[in-house]
């Protein structure tokens, strides 16, 4: 019970556990004026500062920084930009047609990893929380974890060695008198190859936290339903499922909260010209347009507009999951 | 219990979950064992298609000519400066942001824990981002990669949870010794922390020996590299067919070349995987759905 202690302990949690009145909380000391806080706790504060510092100078000034989405900015000129230009940048890429095709990737990409790679972990947990053997259970844990600590240089160059025509996929096929595919050649196989290799790499590691959950669920309930007469299936629907719900909902927020922000490193390593039309993301598509060719004010009112739609998808997840099912992340 | 687990339809559902997982076991290993045997193979047995899960025509050839290359030591040696600068770095941060923000009666709390969630779910992006580091000349430096990344919110908010658990006790009485708050926090406090400061180290330290982007986006000279962008080079290379050479030995050696690149990179990681791992769990446990 140790991990749920600490769980609890941190006062943000998703975790409705958290609507509990946190002791600490309640002796909290009488108001202070900043003077007097200051006085009391200057070595904290100062302890502060230098992280505060990083905050301010690599996230913040950053998001200050987009302003050159809306003034024009040149290469080795005001790291602001030279003059407003209003919304230029903004109508350019709203007219601009490879824009709405980069964008359509994107939610496309998303939506499939969101459909694919969010309920597999919880699957995979039931059915390693079914293996009897403790040493066989970890064996088969520690073998699923392993690809979450590969580069993704390693797991795209991995992707390219089993899908390569002399690889063993193409073996295969060879074998069942097919001809060889080129598959990271044609776009048609783009999506699927970047879902697999996703769900490869991440479903492991994602099933820790529902592994985790699962061990808290309360034995008397499974008890109480075989009294009365629930099936092993029917366990799984009436008590291990909304047991891992809170769970479940606060992972569905955070992955719907990046949703836009697709892999982009991963893409960037496994497309190219020929893979474009399906694998061209916004991330990506503003990498090129920006880093590669140098248009930086509109590569920022593209970027500008992902970050604000991801906090935009992020803050209405969480409110309609408070409202529904009473889980929230803040 | 007893009843339930004798009846046909579970002992059927056990022999099916025995097959799924194996295959999951069997699906994540694939990949690798197929770069060590295509490591360990004779080129034109690869190009014709025959290395599987078995090295053909074995060799050490390719392992030599892969060590020969100094750019691929310098490189190797970068990753591993980077790594240990920048997890030091990062774990000085981390720690002392975390144990500021772990004292509920401080005042201006919310606002310090604040700005620093803010920044999970709104970054400033690609472009303003490159446009800070080029401006502050940090450009084909260290510091590109290791300043940006000094502080992951994820990791300050495990550290956050965890010394928040600590008992208040033993600060207090410290304090009450005459014992300042630096003093609390390196004699008291984080020798308390030894477990959750090994879990950050290693969260650190594998995200900054994995990452390329960083140094692919900043760095433009080859001496400068990680490892991991050496070996982009050459996976990028290799598909593009820009730096294949013309004659169809020269592509099989660069193909080759990739697989014992690739076993060469992730080996450190495969060769401790199996004594850290349970620190990583551990880790993703006390920052539990705080993704």
């Amino acid at each position: 019970m140790s991990t749920t202690r600490a769980i609890d302990a941190s006062p943000d949690t998703g975790d409705p556990r958290r609507a509990r009145p946190d002791p600490a909380r309640a002796q909290r000391p009488p108001r202070r004026t900043w003077r007097q806080a200051l006085r009391r706790d200057w070595q904290l504060y100062s302890l502060a500062i230098l992280p505060l510092l990083f905050f301010v100078i690599f996230r913040y000034l950053p998001m200050i920084g987009n302003v050159i989405a809306f003034r024009k900015f040149q290469p080795g000129g005001s790291v602001l930009g030279e003059e407003w230009v209003g919304l230029r940048y903004v109508k350019m890429f709203l007219n601009d047609p490879s824009f709405w095709q980069v964008f359509t990737n994107t939610v496309v990409i998303g939506a499939l990893t969101l459909l694919f790679c969010f309920p597999t972990p919880i699957v995979l947990a039931l059915l390693i929380n079914e293996l009897r053997g403790r040493k066989i259970k970890r064996f088969v844990q520690s073998v699923s974890y392993l690809p979450h600590f590969l580069s993704m240089v390693i797991v795209a160059g991995l992707v390219m060695e089993m899908l390569s025509v002399d690889g063993p996929v193409n073996q295969l096929l060879r074998a069942a008198g097919n001809e060889p595919v080129a598959f990271l050649q044609e776009a048609g196989w783009f999506r699927t190859i970047y879902v697999s290799s996703e769900m490869w790499q991440t479903v492991g590691w994602g099933t820790i936290i529902y592994l985790a959950a699962l061990t808290t669920i309360d034995e008397q309930l499974y008890e109480a339903a075989r009294i009365d007469g629930a099936s092993r299936w029917r366990q799984i629907w009436h008590v291990t499922l909304p047991g891992i719900r809170p769970t479940a909902m606060t992972l569905l927020i955070l992955n719907i909260g990046t949703f836009m922000a697709v892999g982009f490193e991963k893409i960037l390593l496994l497309y190219n010209p020929l893979t474009y039309p399906t694998a061209d993301v916004i991330s990506t598509y503003l990498y090129r347009m920006g880093i590669v060719s140098n248009s930086f004010s509109y590569a920022a009112a593209i970027g500008l507009f992902e970050a604000v739609i991801g906090l935009a998808l992020v803050m209405s997840a969480n409110l309609i999951s408070r409202r529904t099912v009473g889980t929230s992340l803040w | 219990m007893v009843t339930v687990d004798r009846t046909r339809g579970y002992r059927v559902f056990r022999v099916v979950n025995t097959i799924i997982l194996t295959a999951v076991v069997v699906v994540t290993l694939y990949p690798f064992v197929n770069i060590v045997a295509r490591s360990l193979s004779d080129e034109f047995a690869i190009r014709a298609g025959k290395v599987n899960l078995v090295p053909v025509g074995f060799t050490f050839r390719t392992y030599e000519f892969v060590a020969s290359d100094p750019t691929f030591w310098t490189n190797y040696r970068n990753t591993v400066v980077y790594t240990v600068v920048a997890t030091a770095i990062a774990m000085v941060m981390t720690t002392c942001y975390a144990y500021v923000l772990s004292k509920k009666h401080l005042k201006g709390r919310t606002f310090l824990i604040g700005i620093a969630v803010f920044t999970m779910f709104f970054t400033g992006g690609l472009i303003p981002n490159y446009i800070l580091i080029s401006s502050l000349g940090l450009k084909d430096s260290i510091w590109a990669i290791v300043l940006p990344n000094a502080i992951s919110v994820f990791n300050l908010l495990v550290m956050k949870a965890f010394f928040e658990g600590l008992p208040v006790e033993l600060e207090e009485a410290a304090a009450i010794d005459g014992m300042n708050t630096y003093g609390i926090l390196f004699r008291i406090v984080l020798p308390l922390s030894k477990a959750v400061l090994a879990t950050m180290v290693l969260f650190y330290a594998v995200s900054f020996w994995n990452s390329w982007f960083a140094a692919f986006l900043y760095m433009s000279q080859n001496d400068l590299f990680p490892v991991t962008v050496y070996l982009r080079n050459l996976i990028a290379g290799a598909t593009t067919g820009t730096s294949v050479g013309a004659d169809a030995t020269d592509m099989t050696v660069a193909t080759n070349i990739k697989s014992v690149t690739m076993v060469l990179t992730v080996i450190p990681i495969l060769v401790v995987y199996p004594f850290v791992q349970r620190y990583f769990v551990k880790g993703v446990m006390l920052g539990a759905v705080k993704g």
